[in-house]
């Protein structure tokens, strides 16, 4: 069996799975992995630029917010139909991530992290600047009337989880194809040798700004789907927590692995979930599992896998 | 961190070992805590169907009350949650010393929320499908309140906020969440305005934080005093992560008679230091929220620039005299001294205006749940309509801060507010509102949502 159609088994199985856990879950975690399937949505769009492309950005909470508020504030003040708002939040998050790709890209490494986090932070004091329209920190409610798509309530469990996973496996669709492609290739050889791939021909500062823009619209999708199964938007998600969690979910699920970005989120989460229970410092009990993670396993759970199986995607 | 805290009934109230009983939570949390590196890191193995058992769902009548409580151990509310955690504990003690709710006593369930609205949330969601609590409580910071009411309709778990937010009565939320055991920003500012326009200045000038909760200062105060005659000759807004504020005070005009402030944060001890450097001695008259100073030493080095200022108090940190017997009861039932700080430790100074908030609440919930012959989930919306039956909530033990006026419309509690002057070092009452002067018209009738 070839490794293009070991990978289309288990990218589909992962998607039959994670459709047949609803049924089996129980109500609260079946609950938690509606979250997951989001935030791990978010994680895969940050793996396309730090997993395959090498770009390191401590800014996508920046993209993540302009999906959230571009759905948001299309609901709120045009009364958008939830599909029109989804549209508005997916531009937004392109806009957003061409405009900033375009300026952070003058620089590299460290440089290309600063200058990320530095727009993710003028982005969050712009939402709270703006404070008669987005509420600033204390944000909105999107109601539930509004949250009614082609007469599906989103509110619901059911169709929220499924809302979820359809958007999750046509992220996952996307990235296990682009992983593939020409482009992809590219921009793993970007990743690898930046200047050998310059030298060969490759256009790369091309390639890195649309890899910025994937990247950033998966993260924009991820925070309008947020706004739309949760029913908020506020300027929390566009603060620097959520540029950070995305490249701890990447970091312990495996960068450069298609499925590591679940693993990562599903791992975190219920960490912390689990965690908290028992202790109020479960950050640091996070902290600790993540620098030991580090320390032994540096590729990541995925990562891992990956040295058993080497056809892992 | 989440806690099962089932205190058990007694025979009459022990107030005095309420320290006693959190030096034994802390000794539990400890090897808990022990326990929890060991545990995280091997469940995590197990995926998720190795994750906690479901707590059984049905309520016999000789079962607890569940109620989860949501709280702010960690994050920027840490201060208030620690308080807010007292309060709920010794509260509940006294509820279960009488007997409990319809015969059942009361187990607390708390979840930390980070005071995050993300994880707000999820604990919500917790509460409602894992824990199958009764209802959720607790909750301040009004942006975990929107992140957290959504669910909580949806999940039709009544959701009893201790926000003092205007969100409630703004009729953006849903009939699931009420705020019955304090009042909102709103009716507290409104309250402030006749008080300064005939005491302090005609001409005001307002410093707040440039966020949500600055706003609502901004938007509501300027309206009112306006209504009475005044004006507000300037509104500084300071960005949330400033830590220098210099640099706006010669923004204050010189005609300004009195200065507004409301500050939040740490940095509120260097936003006083400085402008008293700007000031020096000739100062204009100063008004202030005590949330700026909620939890902080009023004798902390810095702070005497403050003397003679005036603060708005939700409940009056140092007892008063001709301190009212309940005040007397619930102060010594939190384990709070005369001073507003614990009685183990005189530095560790209590969020006195907003906890009875925790207090107050559960006994509306007690009410409610009497009142409704509440025995289970299934009576939920029932307890919601017996909450928003009441009206009158007289001066008690029960509403130890003052009589309260509870609109059920709104799901919005009313009451006396205090304006206290800083004497010595110590905020001595110097003026009650009347619970009229706190009314607004509704903005919403919850009443004609369904559930």
């Amino acid at each position: 069996m070839n490794q293009a159609i070991r990978s289309s088994l288990l990218h589909g199985a992962v998607i039959v799975i994670l459709a047949a856990m609803f049924f089996v879950l129980p109500e609260y975690h079946s609950g938690n992995l509606a979250r997951i399937l989001v935030l791990a949505l978010f994680a895969m769009g940050y793996n396309v630029l730090f997993g395959y492309t090498g770009l390191l950005s401590l800014g996508h909470a920046l993209f993540f917010a302009s999906g959230m508020y571009g759905l948001g504030l299309s609901i709120l003040f045009l009364q958008a139909s939830p599909l029109l708002a989804l549209v508005i939040g997916l531009i937004s998050s392109v806009i957003v991530s061409a405009v900033i790709g375009f300026l952070a890209l003058r620089t590299t490494g460290v440089a290309f992290m600063i200058v990320t986090l530095m727009f993710a932070q003028a982005g969050y004091l712009t939402v709270l600047f703006f404070g008669k329209y987005t509420r600033g920190d204390e944000g909105f409610v999107i109601q539930r009337a509004q949250r009614i798509f082609f007469g599906i309530d989103l509110s619901q469990p059911l169709p929220r989880y499924f809302a979820a996973l359809a958007l999750f496996a046509m992220g996952l669709c996307l990235i296990a194809w682009l992983v593939h492609s020409r482009v992809g290739k590219t921009l793993i050889a970007i990743r690898e040798n930046e200047e050998r791939a310059r030298m060969i021909g490759y256009d790369v500062q091309f390639h890195k700004l649309l890899a910025v823009i994937i990247s950033g619209t998966l993260s924009g999708a991820a925070g309008a789907a947020y706004a739309l199964l949760f029913g908020y938007a506020g300027a929390s998600f566009a603060a620097v927590q959520y540029s950070i969690l995305p490249l701890l979910y990447v970091l312990l699920g495996g960068a450069g692995t298609t499925i590591g970005p679940l693993i990562g989120t599903v791992f975190m989460f219920y960490l912390i979930d689990i965690s908290s229970e028992y202790t109020n410092a479960y950050l640091l009990i996070a902290g600790l599992v993540l620098i030991l993670l580090t320390l032994f396993a540096p590729q990541g759970i995925a990562g891992l896998l990956r040295k058993k199986l080497s056809w892992l995607p | 961190m989440s806690n099962h805290k089932k205190i058990p009934n007694l025979n009459a109230p022990d107030i005095s070992h309420s320290n006693d009983n959190t030096v034994e939570i802390s000794r539990r949390t400890a090897l808990k805590t022990i326990g929890a590196s060991a545990g995280a890191l091997a469940g995590m193995g197990a995926g998720a169907g190795a994750l906690s058992g479901l707590i059984g769902s049905a309520h016999a009548s000789d079962e607890p009350i569940r109620i989860g409580f949501q709280v702010h151990r960690t994050g920027i509310g840490a201060a208030y949650g620690r308080w807010y955690d007292r309060t709920t504990e010794a509260v509940v003690k006294k509820i279960n010393s009488e007997g409990g709710i319809n015969g059942r006593p009361i187990e607390i369930i708390a979840e930390d929320d980070g005071t995050d609205p993300k994880r707000g949330a999820e604990v919500v969601e917790k509460f409602a499908t894992k824990h199958n609590c009764d209802v959720a409580f607790g909750t301040l910071f009004s942006h975990v309140v929107f992140g957290s009411a959504p669910r909580a309709g949806e999940l039709a778990i009544p959701y009893f906020v201790v926000s003092e937010g205007h969100h409630v009565a703004s009729g953006k939320l849903n009939r699931y969440t009420l705020q019955p055991g304090i009042t909102d920003v709103k009716s507290q500012v409104e309250a402030m305005a006749p008080f300064i326009n005939e005491n302090l200045g005609k001409k005001v000038t307002m410093i707040f934080p440039d966020f949500a909760f600055g706003h609502d200062h901004r938007d509501y105060f300027t309206q009112a005093f306006e209504a009475v005659g005044g004006q507000v000759l300037e509104k500084i807004a300071i960005p949330p992560t400033e830590t220098s504020f210099s640099k706006y005070f010669p923004k204050i005009p010189r005609e300004t008679e009195v200065i507004y402030h409301v500050m939040v944060g740490p940095a509120v001890l260097t936003f006083v230091k400085e402008l008293g450097e700007f000031f020096g001695p000739s100062r204009p008259e100063i008004f202030g929220f005590i949330d700026s100073l909620e939890a902080v030493d009023l004798a902390s080095p810095g702070l005497e620039f403050l003397d003679g200022t005036y603060f708005w108090e939700g409940n009056p940190r140092y007892a008063q005299e001709g301190q009212s017997e309940f005040d007397k009861a619930y102060r010594e039932a939190v384990g709070v001294d005369e001073n507003g700080a614990s009685i183990s430790d005189a530095k560790d100074v209590s969020t006195y205006a907003h906890m009875f908030g925790c207090w107050e609440t559960l006994h509306v919930v007690k009410a409610g749940m009497e009142a409704s012959d509440y025995s289970g989930p299934a009576d939920r919306q029932k307890l919601i309509e017996a909450v928003e039956a009441m009206t009158e909530m007289p001066h008690s033990l029960e509403h130890p801060q003052g009589a309260k006026l509870f609109n059920g419309k709104t799901h919005q509690v009313f009451g006396h507010q205090y304006i206290s002057k800083m004497t010595d070092g110590k905020l001595v009452l110097a003026h009650t509102t009347s619970i009229e002067d706190t009314l607004y018209e509704d903005e919403v009738d919850y009443t004609s949502m369904s559930f």
